[in-house]
């Protein structure tokens, strides 16, 4: 199938499919209460946005999303990477991995919300909680599987430090599979962010929860596609990072 | 000038104890040649890594005197398998052993540059390891050990891997390296015609645990033929001391 032909397929399918959703309320099959046509959804997002509501909850879900990414993958990838060097801390942590592990980064929703109430720390909580057990695991497997040849590398040319094979060899080394495991909890962390919010932190998902009580559907729409498009966006821009930082791979 | 005396080395694993070299005695003085030969698992490589300093002699002692002053190391080693570090382009590579602080970037990639071009790889800086073939790789793993300028270079049967015709010519290069730099050589390696071709003096080690079996001078004039018809009783008498496993 040729380039041409494969885009104007992926269009008219597009646009069937917005044609099939303007149809269903306009024809009156489904209520547009319940499923607001595609046709309102821009004014509904102006309002939005002029409203200021928008750009708010946008700024504070992302500081949420942010601050939980951070704190979540630099305590997973440094504990997971150090478990990874030592056995002995791998033995010592066996236990309590084996007891944390399992639990649902959702099932721990009431202490945080005991820990720090219906606040924006207990969201982050939440979405650290979820990113550190990815970053843990993928930073562990990714450390344990580097060839142990090119640690003797490091040796043999001098580098006898835990520390400076950690630099100079395990970590480059590690680099590919501790970046999928961030990309897996980029994904991750939305869904905290959006749970999290949903039990009333406030954000984009506590938004949007509140047009639905209101049965206001259309801003409903704006918001699920506002978190859709900062997860593509995100999601795209870690591609061209991990693609950049592992240019090596061609 | 490196000396062994009564060097052995044993392994625990899994609480058994395995005894790979016992009672090994061995002076090497500068600038000389050595390559060792021996069959699969006689402890070729770990004799290597006893003199690299990389694992300490359960017996005996390994005195290794070597300068390290500057940027430079002692001791050397080019692998097998080159081991290139995959993420580091050539320069990168060539230049790993300089990076201890003592050195700036810009000298250190002058060093890589004049290793590169030692072993006959200029224009190949910005290149990736899997960019190359097996023998333009382990001619950049050379100029990774030469660029650090050790008195003691250690192959690990660092030609094993690539063809003939390739092999061949590695070997004139590293003939003619050796003769301009007068570093030490130990090369460890399975091919008979090899070893004879390259060394100042062949030993083998052959038992288990090894032990040195005979320590042969080779004082054929260089630059040598491969088919020299001289070399033929010698090759005769390897082959012998190390039985007929090992025949290349």
């Amino acid at each position: 199938m040729t380039r041409t032909r494969s885009l104007t397929l992926g269009a008219l399918g597009f646009f069937a499919f917005l044609g099939l959703w303007e149809a269903l309320p306009a024809f009156n099959i489904v209520p547009a209460s319940v499923l607001p046509p595609p046709s309102a959804l821009p004014n509904a997002f102006w309002r939005e946005v002029t409203s200021g509501i928008w750009f708010a909850g946008l700024l504070t879900s992302l500081r949420n999303y942010l601050s939980g990414l951070a704190i979540g993958s630099v305590l997973g990838v440094a504990l997971g990477v150090a478990t990874g060097m030592s056995v002995t801390l791998e033995s010592f942590l066996s236990w309590v991995v084996r007891i944390l592990r399992p639990i649902p980064g959702l099932a721990w929703v009431p202490f945080a919300i005991l820990w720090f109430g219906i606040d924006p720390a207990a969201a982050i909580f939440i979405i650290t909680t979820g990113v550190f057990w990815i970053c843990y695991f993928a930073a562990l497997g990714s450390v344990r599987a580097v060839d142990r040849d090119l640690i003797e590398v490091a040796d043999a040319f001098g580098f006898r430090s835990a520390h400076q094979k950690l630099i100079k060899v395990i970590l480059p080394a590690a680099a590919p599979g501790i970046l999928i495991g961030l990309r897996t909890a980029l994904g991750q962390a939305w869904m905290a962010v959006v749970a999290s919010e949903i039990f009333g932190v406030p954000g984009l998902g506590q938004r949007m929860m509140q047009a639905s009580n209101l049965l206001a559907s259309d801003i409903v729409v704006i918001y699920m596609a506002t978190m859709a498009a900062l997860y593509g966006l995100i999601d795209t821009s870690f591609v061209m990072l991990q693609s950049w930082v592992l240019r090596w791979k061609r | 000038m490196i000396s062994l005396r009564g060097v052995g080395l044993t392994f625990a694993r899994d609480g058994e104890q395995t005894e790979v070299l016992r009672d090994l005695d061995l002076d090497v003085a500068p600038g000389r040649f050595i390559t060792v030969l021996g069959p699969s698992g006689v402890g070729k490589s770990t004799l290597l890594r006893v003199i690299a300093g990389l694992l300490p002699p359960s017996a005996g002692e390994a005195k290794v005197n070597a300068r390290a002053e500057g940027f430079r190391l002692p001791v050397a080693l080019v692998f097998q398998d080159a081991r290139l570090l995959p993420w580091r382009t050539v320069l990168t590579n060539v230049g790993f052993g300089l990076e201890h602080g003592k050195i700036g970037q810009s000298e250190r990639h002058d060093k890589a540059r004049a290793a590169l071009a030692l072993v006959g790889m200029p224009g190949f800086e910005k290149r990736y390891p899997h960019e190359m073939s097996g023998g333009q790789r382990q001619r950049v793993a050379l100029a990774r050990a030469l660029a650090v300028d050790p008195d003691i270079l250690l192959m690990d049967e660092p030609f094993a891997a690539v063809d003939a015709l390739t092999r061949e010519s590695l070997q004139d290069e590293l003939v003619r390296i050796h003769a301009t730099t007068h570093k030490t050589v130990i090369f460890v390696t399975h091919s008979i015609t090899e070893a004879v071709y390259l060394a100042d003096e062949v030993i083998a080690i052959t038992g288990k645990p090894g032990r040195l079996a005979a320590s042969i001078p080779i004082d054929t004039p260089r630059p040598r033929r491969r088919d020299d018809p001289d070399n033929q009783p010698l090759i005769a008498r390897l082959r012998a001391i190390l039985g007929e496993e090992d025949s290349a």
